[in-house]
């Protein structure tokens, strides 16, 4: 059975299991301590506690200083107080200790109205700064193709040197110098872009205040919706229907793609197209490279390395062309649904439309940073044109509702236009961990028996944890899988791969945790586990409320191999649909 | 060198070293009525010279050299042995050397003395008297050190080899009983009856927080785990304390012996020395050390035959204060950023890669093989009730013995200031001691009574801390003193929680304000709020002391603070924003002497009329002042 412990909290009387953090037993009889540094996403690999910021202290009786509720063990008969005199008044000093070293530039920063610090001081009921005027340290200011960084709006809570080492083991960003210069940073105050960052985001995800953003395309936006000379085409990926609502005060989890179509329509986007579409086409690539790689290595092909790894997620091929250099022929040569949509849309679609391409501005509503940085890669441009002009993030998508005074609430749904927004319940699921493999699985096991699946429900490759795994039985042959969200996760299946222990036939990869829909362009979670959970639950119900859900049953998928493309892994899909990979490690 | 198996390997090394160490024990004990000459009847004379850094850098290392060739050229060598030994503590006047049999003391000795001092003393048998120590107060020439005033009230456990043996030969260590500790520990005792042993002796942690040592050997002898380590903390980092370099310098075999025993304590077979990479001359004497304990088999496999291993690796710090805090320390040595991190768990649980680690500072490692050699209750009838043993003490600032000495726990500050350091350079007036480094605070004439031990520290406003000790004067002034260690904390911060990065640099700016004339009343209160959180509110020790040296001259110069801030003076005449500038026109001859040398060309008149300062101009440079021959420019 499990140890408890038994505490006095205030008035309050808890028991609490053995290693319960005061805070958490605090929350368990409605004391609610402040935090600033902390968090803790159960459930994912998110945890940071370095107890820096000082906001959580608490009294604990016969201790000689205050104690943070955030990482002090419950011991048996511990007698904490969270409001008295000398607490509250420390937590106040410190935050405006923070607070005057902060740019008083709230009303017109990007984190305005969720920026963690102003809530802070809201609570509380800063009127006064007391320490201001004094000096404020310099820090440095960078924008990249994906992440700008305000840094003298850090708090140096250090929520996002751990999700970068901890959590992701990218490691480009950590403090570097010390004492009030003390700045986070990549190694020797190296820009990020040449940093090992991967643009996964997830910093921006976790960034308390304005210090860690995107970089901002909708001013860009709205210069190209105002040209008259341009034709401006939108897809937007799965997860920001499962996210977009939170900014309209939505609970998360509400699915509003008709809303959300119709606000595009309503900013005036000529079409507005979904890369669920071209997730589809995605796994009809990807389905047809494993079942050709399945097939020679069952065939003792001693050319073809197994496993095959999905490589939909910009932010996971940074990481494995960054850090493992090595291994560049794994991965499946897929683009990913963005690109591929970009790929089709400015060649088959516009030639069929007639558009002339310098007219046609193609841009993305991405959960993801990292998109952002994969529409500038040389790859995907043509004479110097991306294929995808530019991409959104679910946020910056919804500052445009706002600023065009749409009533997001009240619209009506409206349905994606044709053929570019067709898709099935596979198209919808690759915005959750396990999504892609699933919606393959569809495919593949479909096309390699020959016969229709029972339950298209895989159920066993769904959920948050960091790794899982399953096996299928393709006519017989047991098709082992894997699925690593986070890239902390994604390391430890590569190292496996790399010793020659793994035991996978085909792993699946996404950068965040919880896959796209943990994403560091979606609405900020705040480190609440449950919105993840609800995004989540919310792309599987609509996955089951689809009358396709196969991808090869997507009639405009099939019309578009029989009129253009010929079939999956043709001469002309490899030249739309495929990519390559650098060697971008720094030493070698 | 063959391998040493058994504590009677230890005693043979003993016995061939027995006439060579009798010379200097004896000289230790009785002052020889006749003074040593090789041409007045002395069969052996060793030359001890100081080869700790402050020393070497006033070229000792050359006085030994020649004192080496000199006795080669009268060929002596096999009656005259030169000993470059570690710090003699009396560093104020350095290069030490020290003459036995007979003890003669000479200080301040140069390159050009030694030819004197070989051919009058060594070989004629008489001393060189202009270089032997001047009582301040008698004005008498002292040969002998033990008859010193610095000396007369010290006691040397912690720096008992350091001006005795030569640190780079084991020999001379073992010769002194060194690693008979670590013998008789694994020989004949168990690692709990050890931890017991270091219980028993009330030996407390040197580097300032005064842990009990056996404590923390039984926490970490408790934890359960494949590997542990023993660390020793050679990250002396107070502005001014010297007194783990002058171990390390004078005596690393200590520390490797210590180590060892802790290591056989709590059940670990991996030393760390964490030492920062400024102290080269310490790193260089803890390698020879330990490679000569290597090759005896004092450091290796199967030590004195037992299934007992141990052995030492050093890890180099890059000299940031934070990283004598444990926590921070050992993540330093990870190879990762030197930050503090809570606490539980502590480094007993889960220190060094995760593993069970011990951490002890250096002198609190140099107390332990005596206290194994004489037994516990030696160690526990000195000092305090609840201090025991000795401190070190890096004695500076205004006083005139400036130096490393060691008192027992319990000796007045008072004793310490006007005894051994024959109190206040220049006659000037006492006004206060600095103690425990930047974490310490500010102690008063009224606290000079105060036995030193840990808790009367504390008592009084300060702490022990790791041995600093700065006397300061009139002339001192105590806002700019907490200016100083202030700037040296938001310096030497490491920048992770909010009240010690972002509040003492606020505090620094309080202060700044204050001491340029810019302060108010409410600015005194806001300091000593924000002062009080930050003690409450840090992360680690360092964050949560350094307030103290703010906090302890608020409380006992109060007067001084309010005279910045409402007078807009300095007493101490030392904040420049602060003083102005007169010249007395009765006095002022007008010989424009001040004028001429004024920088800011503040000073006008005509020549043989007074002249007068402009205060727009003037930069309070003092140069007037210093120039004018008639006193007629003063100060206030």
């Amino acid at each position: 059975m499990e140890k408890t412990v038994t505490l006095k909290i205030d008035k309050h009387t808890v028991t609490v299991p053995e290693g319960t953090i005061v805070l958490d037993a605090a929350k368990k009889v409605g004391v609610d301590i402040p935090t600033l540094c902390y968090i803790n996403m159960e459930g994912t690999a998110v945890k940071s506690n370095p107890t820096s910021c000082r906001i959580c202290v608490v009294e604990i009786e016969g201790r000689k200083n205050l104690a943070p509720a955030c990482a002090t063990a419950c011991t048996e008969g511990m007698i904490v107080r969270t409001s008295t005199t000398r607490v509250l008044n420390a937590r106040r000093i410190v935050a405006e200790l923070i607070l005057s070293d902060h740019p008083n530039e709230c009303l017109v920063c990007p984190k305005s109205g969720k920026c963690e610090l102003q809530k802070l001081a809201q609570r509380f009921n800063i009127r006064e700064m007391p320490f201001a005027g004094g000096e404020l340290s310099q820090r440095t200011k960078e924008v990249t193709a994906a992440i700008v960084r305000n840094m003298d709006k850090c708090i140096l809570c250090r929520r996002c040197e751990n999700v970068c080492n901890n959590v992701q083991t990218v490691g480009a960003l950590g403090a570097i110098k010390r004492g009030f210069n003390t700045m986070i940073a990549p190694a020797f105050e190296r820009n990020l872009a040449d940093s090992e960052c991967t643009y996964c985001g997830q910093c921006v995800a976790v960034c308390p205040t304005g210090a860690l953003s995107e970089h901002d395309y909708t001013n860009r936006l709205l210069d190209d919706l105002a040209d008259s000379d341009k034709i401006v085409i939108v897809q937007t990926a799965p997860s920001v229907r499962a996210a977009l609502g939170e900014e309209f005060g939505l609970p998360a989890g509400t699915l509003v793609t008709g809303k959300m179509v119709a606000a595009l329509k309503e900013l005036g986007f000529a079409k507005v197209f979904d890369t669920d579409f071209s997730a589809d086409l995605t796994i009809m690539e990807e389905g047809a490279e494993i079942i050709d790689r399945l097939t020679h290595f069952l065939n003792k092909d001693k050319l073809v390395r197994l496993p095959i790894l999905t490589s939909c997620c910009p932010a996971w091929v940074n990481f494995f062309e960054k850090q493992f250099p090595d291994m560049l022929d794994i991965p499946s040569t897929a683009r990913s649904p963005q690109q591929m949509f970009g790929s089709i849309a400015k060649t088959c679609w516009a030639e069929m439309m007639g558009i002339p391409k310098e007219k046609l501005i193609c841009v993305s509503i991405m959960p993801c940073l990292a998109k952002k940085y994969e529409c500038s890669r040389e790859e995907f441009k043509k004479d110097g044109v991306p294929d995808v002009d530019y991409s959104l993030s679910t946020r910056e998508l919804a500052e445009l509702i706002k600023k065009a005074n749409i009533n997001f609430n009240s619209l009506p749904d409206e349905d994606f236009d044709q053929p570019l927004g067709e898709s099935t319940g596979a198209g919808v699921i690759f915005g959750a961990t396990g999504g892609v493999l699933e919606a393959a699985l569809r495919t593949v096991y479909e096309v390699y028996t020959k016969k229709k699946l029972a339950n298209i429900n895989f159920t066993e490759v769904r959920g948050l944890d960091g790794i899982k795994k399953a096996t299928i039985d393709l006519n017989g042959f047991p098709l082992h899988v894997g699925i690593a969200n986070g890239l902390g996760n994604a390391r430890r299946l590569l190292e496996e791969i790399r010793t020659g222990k793994s035991e996978y036939h085909v792993i699946e990869i996404m950068a965040c945790p919880g896959g796209c829909i943990g994403g560091g362009g979606q609405p900020q979670h705040h480190g609440n586990v449950e919105i993840l959970k609800a995004r989540t639950a919310a792309l599987y119900k609509e996955d089951a409320n689809k009358k396709l859900r196969k991808s090869h049953e997507n009639p405009y998928i099939v019309k578009l191999y029989e009129e253009y493309l010929g079939k999956p892994l043709s001469e002309q899909a490899h030249k739309l649909l495929h990519t390559h990979y650098f060697n971008r490690a720094e030493n070698e | 060198m063959s391998k040493i198996t058994s504590p009677e390997d230890l005693l043979k090394i003993k016995n061939d070293y027995a006439e060579r160490m009798k010379l200097r024990e004896e000289a230790q004990d009785v002052t020889p009525a006749k003074v040593s000459g090789l041409n007045t009847g002395t069969k052996k004379i060793q030359i001890l010279c100081c080869s700790s850094v402050c020393c070497l850098s006033s070229k000792s290392g050359e006085i030994a050299d020649k004192f080496c060739q000199l006795a080669k050229e009268q060929n002596v060598t096999d009656r005259v042995d030169v000993i470059r030994t570690g710090c003699f503590g009396f560093c104020e006047k350095g290069p030490n050397v020290k003459i036995v049999p007979d003890n003669t003391f000479y200080t301040e000795v140069k390159l050009d003395d030694v030819d004197e001092i070989f051919k009058t003393h060594i070989l004629g048998g008489k001393r060189v008297d202009r270089l032997l120590f001047e009582d301040p107060k008698t004005h008498k020439r002292i040969p002998d050190s033990k008859d010193m005033n610095f000396y007369r009230k010290q006691m040397r456990i912690a720096l008992r080899n350091c001006c005795f043996i030569d640190p780079e030969d084991i020999k001379e260590y073992i010769a002194r009983d060194g690693y008979m500790s670590l013998a008789n520990c694994i020989k004949k005792m168990t690692p709990k009856e050890v931890i017991e042993v270091v219980k028993k002796s009330g030996l407390r942690g040197r580097g300032g927080a005064g842990f009990p040592t056996g404590m923390k050997w039984e926490f970490a002898s408790k934890s359960v785990s494949d590997v542990k380590y023993v660390v020793c903390n050679a990250d002396e980092g107070d502005p001014g304390a010297f007194m783990d370099r002058s171990i390390m310098e004078g005596d690393p075999n200590s520390i490797i012996e210590a180590m060892a025993i802790c290591g056989y304590a709590i059940g670990a077979e991996n030393g760390l020395v964490y030492i920062r990479a400024e102290y080269p001359l310490a790193v260089k004497r803890l390698k020879i050390a330990r490679e000569q304990a290597r090759k005896l088999g004092l450091l290796g496999k199967n030590i004195f035959g037992s299934n007992f291993n141990f052995d030492i690796d050093i890890r180099y710090g890059a000299g940031a204060f934070v990283c004598g805090e444990e926590t921070a320390l050992i993540h330093s040595m990870e190879g990762k950023r030197g930050e503090p991190t809570l606490k539980p768990p502590f480094p007993a649980v889960k220190g060094y890669l995760g593993k069970p680690t011990n951490v002890n500072n250096v002198e609190t490692l140099a107390n332990i093989p005596p206290i194994f050699l004489n037994g516990p209750d030696w160690f526990n009838k000195i000092g305090t009730e609840k201090s025991k043993g000795t401190k070190v003490f890096a004695l500076a600032g205004k006083i005139n013995n400036q130096g490393l000495v060691e008192v027992p726990m319990g000796t007045t500050l008072r004793e310490v200031i006007y005894d051994i350091g024959e109190g206040i350079k220049g006659g000037k007036k006492f006004k206060s001691v600095q103690t425990g480094g930047p974490s310490g605070g500010c102690l008063t004439e009224k606290d000079l009574d105060t036995p030193i031990d840990y808790d009367n520290l504390m008592a009084a406003g300060s702490i022990m801390g790791s041995g600093g000790m700065i006397v300061m004067d009139e002339d001192d002034c105590m806002v700019a003193i907490a200016k100083f260690y202030l700037e040296f904390i938001v310096g030497e911060s490491c920048g992770k929680c909010t009240p010690c990065r972002v509040g003492n640099k606020r505090m620094l700016e309080i202060l700044n304000r204050i001491v340029d004339g810019k302060g108010n009343m409410d600015d005194l209160k806001k300091m000593r709020t924000l002062a009080n959180v930050i003690k409450d509110c840090a992360l680690c020790g360092l964050g949560q002391t350094s307030p103290n040296p703010v906090l302890s001259t608020l409380d006992n110069f109060y007067d001084e603070y309010v005279a910045h801030v409402k007078d807009k003076t300095c007493p101490a005449k030392h904040c420049q924003n602060l003083l102005t500038y007169t010249i007395n026109p009765e006095k002022c001859q007008g010989c424009t002497a001040c004028a001429k040398t004024c920088p800011g060309n503040a000073i006008v008149g005509t020549p043989r009329k007074p002249h007068t300062i402009l205060p727009d101009k003037c930069i309070k440079c003092g140069m007037c002042m210093s120039r004018c021959k008639f006193g007629a420019i003063s100060v206030c």
